[in-house]
């Protein structure tokens, strides 16, 4: 399967509605963190270009919904960076060795990495 | 008179044997020519040693129990499981404290937990092992180290848990710290090593090991014994 | 929202906590527990729950992750109740979207139901709340309670959780003012944020902590220079972030604010314990 049929079906989300308006990069909170903008994002996985699994973008999306609530064509980009991360943690990649991470976190950070960072 | 034993069909790692109804899986394993190595301690479902787990003919479900504790039925796909892989976490009891990050600290991987109650349900020794996992992971070490109070270790909870967690080694800890720091002292045990540290007892204990055998069974035969509670027992 | 004609009498509702308010967010129960009681609300503790996993699974398949929330629910139907409540805003969220998913999608619905075969069906029935759609309806019985007035300004920080995804907002997403009408009730005064809607970087803080130290300075840094004496927040990890990323910024501009939650400020105001300066 594609990179797009991929992330269409972990996503349930048509990509192909997205014109590039960019309102989505322009709320997005962490943005100035990313290598490429929520908007871009779209456009590597339309155009198959594999190389947007590699790229920090949807690890550092915090899944503040912002993007996907702004969106004119109701396109919810939050949704595709998750299945960007799962198509890493599903080959049993994590992100981060959960072990290492920071003592005395409050509960709800740790628990939050587990489930965006592991597989 | 001799009765004719009913045998019943059982399939170890695939082969089939016929064994007496009756027999637990470690006797009936045996009775089909397997010697147990490693995989058996004390035969009694104490030590947890003979976790195994096991189909039944047209049944999905993946039964996990004690080899020494479960009877053979027909139609049952064995296997034993003589060894658990997981690491434990070092640390040295004097030194760590017991606050509600430490278990989580030690083992960030209980985060993973998904609630999905395979662990509960792999326990023979039906803990409820989900629970002190969720437990522990808020910082709750009194109810982590009471809940797992009757783990004996066997690790069917671990091989079963999709987020990898190794619940005993957990509950483990749980139970030291909650020994070591959260449960009220014992007074009497406090007072009573005192004494023996203080030699209270040296001067008995050196006449005693004068005696002769027979003076000592003599004795122990007469000893003040203290009224037996009644204990819990497998079939509770 | 039917519980406004709860006014005057008194009520159980279920209250679901969820890990962090056992640890970190403490002072966020006491308070909110104590000061439900004054309104005439006692939230139950569920005998049982788990951890709800925190950040809802996005993935169109991935009904493992949503276990978790649907057995909590499970809990609050089996323990008699059919309302819970639950002060985090990520708890909030996962229930509250879990809730959603197991009234509209049957197929996932069936899936989960007989994956968890040891516990009864669900299918929806529970209604998940947040303290604040409660407070909403109380507003004589909120100003009754006020004997000590709040008089210091406040920046309101809604965060992501409350309002998005919207089917799951407390509020108006783009611009809600539940918390801010909550703090003029109590007393106090609000002042212009833009951030109150701007995520604080979230769990970023275990992988990029400095990507929330930047958050933090630009948040909190905000609200000062809009003459906030202090930021109102209704999540653990907002405050976590908000609070001790601040003692990580260097920047020499930078002065802190004390965060708070906002049943800490009506504990305040009801006459309880003040909040800590700073
Ligand atoms: S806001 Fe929507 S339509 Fe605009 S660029 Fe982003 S995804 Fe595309
Ligand atoms: S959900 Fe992710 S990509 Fe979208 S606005 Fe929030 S941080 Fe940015
Ligand atoms: S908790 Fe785990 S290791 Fe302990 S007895 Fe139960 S299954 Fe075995
Ligand atoms: S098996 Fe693992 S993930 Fe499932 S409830 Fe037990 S500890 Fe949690
Ligand atoms: S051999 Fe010890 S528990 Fe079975």
């Amino acid at each position: 399967m594609d990179l797009l049929a991929k992330v269409e079906e972990l996503s349930g989300e048509n990509l192909y509605a997205c014109y590039q308006c960019g309102k989505c990069s322009a709320g997005c909170p962490m943005v100035d963190q990313m290598d490429l903008l929520p908007n871009q994002v779209i456009l590597y996985v339309i155009r198959n270009d594999e190389s947007v699994v590699e790229a920090k973008t949807p690890w550092i999306c915090a899944q503040c919904y912002q993007c996907g609530t702004r969106c004119p064509r109701n396109v919810d980009i939050t949704k595709i960076m998750e299945a960007l991360r799962l198509i890493k943690l599903r080959k049993n990649i994590d992100y981060l060795k959960i072990g290492k991470v920071k003592k005395n976190l409050p509960q709800i950070a740790v628990v939050s990495a587990t489930r965006k960072y592991t597989g | 008179m001799q009765r004719k034993m009913k045998m019943v069909r059982i399939y170890i790692m695939g082969k089939e044997y016929r064994v007496p109804e009756g027999l637990t899986i470690m006797k009936a394993m045996e009775y089909a020519g397997y010697r147990y190595i490693r995989g058996a301690g004390c035969r009694a479902g104490f030590c947890g040693a003979c976790a195994t787990v096991y189909r039944k003919e047209g049944d999905y479900k993946l039964y996990a129990d004690l080899a020494c504790q479960t009877t053979v039925e027909d139609g049952m796909y064995l296997v034993q499981l003589p060894f658990t892989p997981a690491n434990k976490a070092i640390y040295d009891l004097e030194k760590i404290k017991a606050d509600d990050k430490t278990l989580v600290n030690f083992y960030p991987e209980i985060a993973r937990c998904v609630s999905c109650n395979t662990c509960t349900k792999a326990c023979p020794q039906e803990l409820d092992v989900m629970d002190y996992i969720q437990a522990s992971l808020r910082g709750d070490i009194a109810k982590a180290a009471e809940l797992s109070f009757d783990c004996i270790q066997c690790g069917l909870c671990a091989l079963r848990c999709p987020a990898e967690i190794v619940h005993y080694h957990v509950a483990q800890l749980a139970r030291r710290l909650y020994g070591k720091y959260l449960a009220p002292k014992a007074k009497h045990l406090e007072k009573r090593v005192k004494e023996i540290e203080e030699g209270k007892f040296d001067a008995e204990l050196k006449k005693m090991m004068k005696k002769s055998i027979e003076e000592l069974r003599k004795m122990y035969n007469a000893r003040d014994i203290e009224p037996e509670e009644e204990m819990p027992t497998e079939s509770d | 929202m039917q519980l406004a004609n709860i006014q005057g009498e008194k009520m159980e509702i279920a209250y679901y906590p969820g890990c962090t308010l056992k640890t970190n967010a403490k002072e966020f129960e006491e308070s909110t527990i104590e000061a439900f009681k004054k309104l005439g609300i006692e939230l139950k503790e569920l005998n049982k729950w788990y951890c709800c996993g925190t950040v809802y699974s996005l993935a169109t398949d991935n009904l493992m992750y949503r276990l978790a929330a649907i057995r909590n629910l499970i809990k609050v139907k089996e323990e008699g109740y059919d309302k819970v409540v639950t002060l985090c805003s990520i708890c909030y969220n996962t229930l509250k979207q879990a809730n959603l998913m197991a009234q509209q999608d049957e197929e996932a619905m069936y899936k989960i139901n007989s994956f968890m075969d040891e516990e009864p069906d669900y299918h929806g029935e529970v209604e998940v709340l947040h303290p604040l759609e409660i407070l909403k309806g109380m507003e004589e019985k909120i100003k009754e309670n006020v004997v000590k007035p709040l008089n210091k300004k406040y920046a309101v920080y809604y965060g992501c959780l409350l309002l998005r995804p919207k089917e799951v907002a407390i509020d108006e997403y783009e611009n809600p003012s539940v918390m801010e009408k909550l703090v003029e009730m109590l007393g106090g005064s609000v002042v212009n944020f833009p951030f109150k809607n701007e995520c604080c970087g979230a769990y970023n803080v275990v992988s990029d902590r400095e990507a929330v130290v930047e958050r933090c300075y630009r948040i909190v840094g905000n609200a000062r220079k809009n003459g906030a004496d202090a930021i109102v927040t209704s999540c653990p990890l907002c405050h976590f972030n908000l609070s001790e990323m601040q003692k990580e910024i260097k920047k020499t501009d930078f002065v802190g604010l004390p965060i708070y939650y906002f049943s800490q400020l009506m504990v305040e105001a009801f006459g309880g314990r003040k909040c800590k300066e700073k």
